[in-house]
């Protein structure tokens, strides 16, 4: 089983040479780290960076250059800064090649849900939702199932949506899965673990065809 | 050179009042108007809506005007880290109107830009886009969104000149310049008002046409929220 550092090896991986990528919070935050250094990669942040650089050397914070967590960064060389509407004319006009995000919950259909659970104080979704109905090409990192144990892939979302249909893949603990419309097909396994017990942590429809491969991390 | 400076903050606020809706700019707290926010605090201003992508925090940005208990109504994307936001919102003494980020960002351009709505696939399907009209274009849904209203825009910019010439510094932009020019009035604020001329055309991120009001902010605080380093 992959731990979140695994997830996010594993999800560098399907970041390509000439990428522009925006990485959402939580786990997408790591996949920074594990991108091949022989590739030319630009990291997108919404509020308004596109060639973001890694965290700043204690002493060299700047209060004015942020991401969309509200950390502190640092810009790159060929960095550039702009507004809001700027920033989501490069999400909303399909710019950025790829968009890493978590999930409570991803459907066989691949709906989303990850900005509200009923009876808890809402947040928000922050650019969640302007991601989500955009980009072309969104990878869903997240663990396989629930504190509870329960599956997070799903026959149906059961929480309030954030976008329908646009989920292309899903990274967990357990599995590589690609969202069809038949349903998961499973890509890969993760190191040691059956395809049994991802069949069995998942709650919405399977595909599986053949001999399904270990990732390779 | 049409002058739009002012002598200070409070020369800059004058006609605002209980009830109005304002936009203020900024991303968590990079970039708030901060001068604009504290007067507005200590004014006897309430009822207000305002717009902006986050709430503040406890003691600092619309925190202080959470505080005072001066806003009926928020309207933004995110507006966590923030107890006396949510203790508010979960007793019902504020409304909450939550909307995606980049909905936010261009329901404030199309005001200044003179659209009185625009179409997006954001929240389309989900909850956002209940009670809203929908229409396909290319054989994919969009949501109509419709443009602020809004009697004064606050925003802050690092440097400006009299003529309301506005220039921002790294992601302190933001909002910032998308709301110049979306309300009936706009009162920049900037940490260093420069001599008119003394900036280069070619680098002028907002046009002074977008700013009615334009001073020199004093006492910048510029907090960081999530201090990290390597």
């Amino acid at each position: 089983m992959l731990d979140k550092t695994g997830i996010a090896k594993r999800i560098a991986k399907e970041v390509k040479n000439g990428y522009y990528v925006n990485l959402g919070i939580g786990i997408p935050t790591l996949v920074a780290n594990f991108v091949r250094q022989d590739i030319e990669v630009e990291f997108q942040s919404e509020n308004g960076i596109l060639g973001m650089g890694p965290f700043p050397l204690d002493g060299e914070e700047d209060a004015d250059l942020i991401n969309a967590g509200k950390q502190t960064i640092t810009a790159l060389d060929g960095a550039s800064y702009f507004d809001s509407s700027t920033s989501f004319s490069m999400i909303r006009g399909k710019h950025v090649d790829l968009t890493i995000l978590g999930a409570m919950e991803v459907s066989e259909n691949g709906d989303i849900a990850n900005w509200k659970i009923p009876g808890y104080m809402v947040k928000g979704m922050g650019g969640a939702m302007d991601l989500v109905a955009s980009a072309e090409n969104i990878i869903v990192a997240m663990m396989h199932t629930n504190k509870k144990g329960e599956s997070k892939l799903l026959k149906r979302c059961s929480l309030p949506l954030t976008g329908v249909g646009c989920v292309k893949k899903v990274v967990t603990n357990l599995a590589v899965l690609e969202v069809t419309k038949d349903g998961f097909k499973l890509l890969e396994r993760a190191p040691g673990i059956s395809v049994e017990t991802i069949q069995q942590a998942t709650e919405g429809h399977l595909i599986i065809e053949g001999i399904v491969p270990e990732m390779v991390l | 050179m049409i002058n739009k400076q002012v002598a200070n903050v409070k020369e800059a606020l004058k006609g605002v009042s209980s009830e109005m809706t304002f936009m203020l700019g900024g991303f968590g707290l990079c970039g708030i108007p901060e001068n604009a926010i504290s007067e507005l605090a200590d004014m006897a201003v309430k009822d207000l809506t305002c717009i902006s992508n986050n709430a503040g925090v406890d003691d600092f940005g619309l925190g202080l005007l959470l505080q005072n208990h001066q806003i009926k109504k928020m309207i933004a994307s995110y507006v966590g880290e923030n107890d006396e936001f949510e203790r508010q919102m979960l007793s019902g003494e504020l409304d909450v109107e939550l909307i995606p980020q980049g909905t936010l960002a261009e329901r404030c351009r199309a005001a200044q830009a003179g659209f009185p709505a625009i179409y997006t696939p954001a929240g389309y399907g989900t909850e956002v886009a209940e009670g809203k009209e929908t229409r396909e274009f290319d054989g994919k849904m969009y949501v109509l969104e419709m443009a602020f209203k809004a009697d004064f825009s606050f925003v802050k910019a690092w440097k400006g000149d009299a003529a309301g010439n506005l220039i921002f510094k790294g992601t302190a932009r933001n909002f910032n310049p998308n709301m110049c020019g979306a309300a009936i009035i706009t009162v920049a604020e900037v940490e260093e008002l420069v001599p008119v001329g003394a900036l280069d055309p070619n680098q002028i991120h907002i046009p002074g046409i977008f700013v009615q009001r334009i001073f020199e902010g004093k006492n910048y605080e510029k907090r960081i929220e999530k201090r990290t380093v390597r």
